[in-house]
C-alpha cells in the first residue's frame, strides 16, 4: 500500500467519523468541535489530491473565520443540550433514513456501470494547485465571476448587519 | 510516476457517503445551528468532488469553482447566522420545528 493510499485512508475514516460526531452529538458545542475537525480532514484529503493552496485555504476560512462565528454564535445564545424529539418515530426521521438509502443505491448502481479503467491525477496536478496558476485563472479567465462574488459578499455583509441589529427607535 | 494514487472513484464515493451524512443532518435535527453545520458539510463534500475532479482531469476551472464555493458559505455563514439570532431574539427558540409562524 502506497502512502497516498495511506492517507487517503486514514484522511477519509476521519472524515467520515467526525462528520457523523456533528450530526449526532446533542451539544452544539461538541458539534462544532467535531466540524473543525471535519474541516482539517478535508484539508488533508485536498493535499492528497496535490490542491495546496485550497487546503490552506480550507483551514483558513472553514475551520477559522466561518467555525468562528458559528461557535461565537452558540455563545451567544447560550444553548444547553437538545432535547431529544418528542415522538419516537417522526416524519423526519424517516425521511433521513429514506434519503441515506437513496444515495448509497445512487452510488452502488454508479460503481456497477463505472468504467473498469484506472484514471490517474493529472500529471500536472501539482502544479496547477499552486496560488500561482489559481491567482492567474481567476484574474484573466475567472474576472467577472470574481467581481460578481466580491458584490455578493458586499450584499451578504449588509444583509447579516441589517437583520442582526436591534430595531433603533 | 502516479502508478500508485488513489482511484477517482474513491474520491467520488467518499464525497457521496459525506453528501448523504450532511443531508440525513439536515432532515434529523432540530437544532437549527447544527443544521446549518450539516449544510456546510455537504458544501464541502461538493468542493472534494470539484478538486478531485480538477485535479485527475487536469483543468484548473474546478478549483476556481471551489473559491466561489467558499465565498458563497461565508455569506451564507453570515446570514444564516444572523436570523438564527434574530430568530432566537423573537422567538426565544433555535429549534426548527417550534418554528411555525410561515405556518398558516
Amino acid at each position: 500500500m502506497s502512502l497516498e493510499v495511506a492517507l487517503f485512508i486514514l484522511f477519509g475514516i476521519g472524515a467520515i467519523a467526525s462528520a457523523i460526531g456533528t450530526v449526532t452529538r446533542r451539544n452544539p458545542v461538541a458539534a462544532a468541535v467535531n466540524l473543525i475537525a471535519h474541516f482539517f480532514m478535508l484539508a488533508g484529503l485536498y493535499l492528497t489530491l496535490q490542491a495546496q493552496f485550497l487546503a490552506v485555504l480550507q483551514i483558513l476560512v472553514y475551520a477559522g473565520a466561518i467555525m468562528v462565528l458559528v461557535v461565537f454564535v452558540i455563545m451567544l445564545l447560550n444553548l444547553g443540550n437538545e432535547e431529544a424529539l418528542r415522538e419516537q418515530f417522526t416524519l423526519r426521521k424517516v425521511l433521513g433514513v429514506v434519503i441515506a438509502a437513496l444515495f448509497l443505491l445512487q452510488v452502488s448502481v454508479l460503481m456497477n456501470s463505472a468504467p473498469s479503467e484506472h484514471v490517474h491525477l493529472s500529471s500536472n496536478a501539482a502544479m496547477l494547485g499552486t496560488a500561482e496558476s489559481i491567482g492567474q485563472a481567476l484574474f484573466t479567465t475567472y474576472l467577472f465571476p470574481f467581481e460578481a462574488i466580491s458584490l455578493l459578499l458586499l450584499a451578504a455583509l449588509v444583509g447579516a448587519i441589517i437583520l442582526a441589529k436591534r430595531k433603533v427607535e | 510516476m502516479n502508478l500508485q494514487s488513489v482511484p477517482f472513484e474513491w474520491y467520488l464515493i467518499l464525497a457521496a457517503v459525506l453528501f448523504t451524512i450532511g443531508a440525513v443532518g439536515v432532515v434529523t435535527r432540530r437544532n437549527a445551528i447544527i443544521v446549518f453545520m450539516a449544510i456546510e458539510m455537504m458544501l464541502n463534500s461538493v468542493n472534494l468532488v470539484f478538486i478531485s475532479a480538477a485535479q485527475f482531469l487536469g483543468d484548473i476551472s474546478g478549483q476556481i469553482f471551489v473559491l466561489f464555493v467558499m465565498a458563497v458559505a461565508a455569506g451564507e455563514a453570515a446570514i444564516g447566522l444572523a436570523i438564527v439570532l434574530a430568530l432566537f431574539r423573537n422567538k426565544r427558540t433555535v429549534y426548527v420545528d417550534e418554528v411555525n409562524v410561515l405556518k398558516w
